[in-house]
């Protein structure tokens, strides 16, 4: 049914309607919204799981990873440094092939404080071995939640996933999202069949210590895991796509790129401000186009290759910053070498960081810079107050 | 072996995890010097060393090359030698 919702209230309409049994989360902005209203749920009777408080998010992870080690769905949801500690347990998580399903309301990390959007909370944990998935607005990020269990789930896959959205610009924006029924989800989505599970009756440890001749191996059966994870994705969302209309099979999403020549790429809100500017420098004879990243863990690099092929020049909007490395931004590098090869230039352009507003003559003047060859940069810093 | 996803294990003993792959140098012992004390023996960290009649023996599917044998051995009849895997 269609419904003018805030974003934060849509994911925790979609974690309820998978039936998680275990919710362990900690409120920090721009999250709280989330998990305020799955508390309601549990209080009111709507959602028959247990919802555990923590002191920390250490500890709301940490639960979640008990939880679904015993058998149970979980889901959990965070933020920028609420993220940051639980990097512990978000490693863990991978590696003992638990399917948890955690939001990331993307904010930027301190220091400086900054409650504001950018990627840096969930990009910094791009090698954690979860996969994720980012949302352009608020009907794709729920969306989301529905295809992570399911793709999760997958026993060739049995990895955790990041559904990542970007705080406020989605987390707090109303917008009209179609929410299906629980009978819909209930259709698509089937109860949870663990692999392993803890039980007294037949004991078992997980995580257990892996010596040099064997923590290689366990590493690359992760990673083997993870690319599975693709697949599973691309499956369940062609599969959402048949019965909701909304159709998620591709890891990427190209807009107005059949003769582009200069290409955006980017992942998350950032998106639909692209495609308007787009439009915008297309009535002004200027071919560019955009290919969105839905998918960002595993990397689509061979999908990225296929839609990018024949432009020359690729502009990479990044919301994170890779510090001190030589493009500045994490995704750049990554498109770069998915188009080995083929002589397309690839620029990385950190820009938005901290909540900075992104506009659509930022867009055009991206494009520009990225025309004359100029790239790897900060762009829209206020060179007066430095 | 097949690893198990997620790295689980049920109840087992230590003896399952052999730890001689973490070695870099191996004790090879003298049996002309050796004189059967059985410091080594009573010593090793690991249960590795062995007496089997009258000869030492060591289990390098388990000996992790820390050199107390050869340290504390009086005889000075233990020597460790580096190995190459």
């Amino acid at each position: 049914m269609l419904q003018i919702m805030e974003g934060s209230h849509a994911v925790a309409e979609a974690a309820k309607l998978c039936r998680p049994e275990v919710v362990s989360a900690y409120p920090i902005t721009p999250q709280t919204h989330i998990v305020e209203r799955l508390a309601d749920f549990v209080a009111d009777g709507d959602l028959d799981a247990e919802y555990i408080c923590v002191e920390s998010e250490l500890s709301a992870l940490s639960v979640c990873l008990g939880s679904s080690a015993a058998g149970s769905r979980v889901y959990s949801a965070t933020s920028s440094q609420g993220l940051m500690l639980m990097a512990e347990v978000v490693f863990n998580v991978a590696g003992m092939r638990q399917p948890i399903i955690m939001s990331i309301a993307n904010r930027a990390l301190g220091a400086p404080l900054s409650i504001w959007n950018d990627q840096q909370d969930s990009i910094s944990l791009r090698d954690a071995g979860w996969f994720h998935l980012y949302g352009e607005d608020v009907q794709e990020m729920t969306d989301q939640h529905f295809i992570a269990y399911k793709a999760a789930e997958q026993h060739d896959v049995l990895l955790p996933g990041f559904v990542c959205f970007d705080g406020f610009i989605l987390s707090h924006t109303y917008e009209p999202v179609d929410i299906p029924t629980q009978e819909e989800i209930d259709a698509f989505l089937p109860p949870y069949v663990p692999y392993n599970k803890l039980d007294a009756k037949a004991p078992l440890s997980m995580g257990m210590y892996a010596t040099p001749d064997y923590y290689m191996e366990f590493r690359y059966e992760t990673d083997a895991a993870l690319q599975r994870a693709g697949d599973a994705i691309s499956k369940a969302g062609k599969e959402f796509g048949e019965m909701f209309g909304r159709d998620y099979s591709t890891h990427t999403e190209s807009y107005r790129m059949d003769d582009a020549d200069v290409a955006f790429v980017a992942l998350g809100s950032i998106c639909g401000t692209v495609k308007d500017a787009i439009d915008e420098m297309r009535a002004d004879g200027i071919k560019a186009g955009l290919v969105k990243i839905r998918t960002y863990r595993p990397f689509p690099a061979k999908e990225l290759a296929q839609a990018l092929a024949g432009v020359s020049k690729v502009a990479v909007l990044e919301k994170n910053i890779s510090l001190g490395s030589a493009m500045k931004g994490a995704v750049g590098p990554e498109v770069k070498d998915a188009l080995t090869g083929t002589g397309i230039d690839v620029y990385s352009y950190v820009t938005g960081l901290g909540g900075r507003d992104i506009r659509k003559k930022d867009i055009r003047a991206i494009a520009a810079l990225a025309e004359k060859g100029e790239g790897n940069m900060f762009y829209g810093l206020r060179t007066e107050v430095l | 072996m097949a690893l198990r996803i997620g790295c689980a294990a049920a109840p087992g003993r230590a003896q399952d995890n052999k730890t001689g792959s973490w070695r870099v140098y191996m004790p090879v012992v003298d049996m002309e010097k050796c004189i059967l004390c059985g410091t080594c023996i009573l010593l090793c960290p690991e249960t590795a060393v062995s007496d089997n009649d009258g000869q030492i023996l060591f289990d390098l599917d388990f000996c992790k090359g820390c050199g107390v044998c050869a340290k504390e051995c009086p005889a000075d009849a233990i020597s460790m030698i580096q190995e190459e895997k």
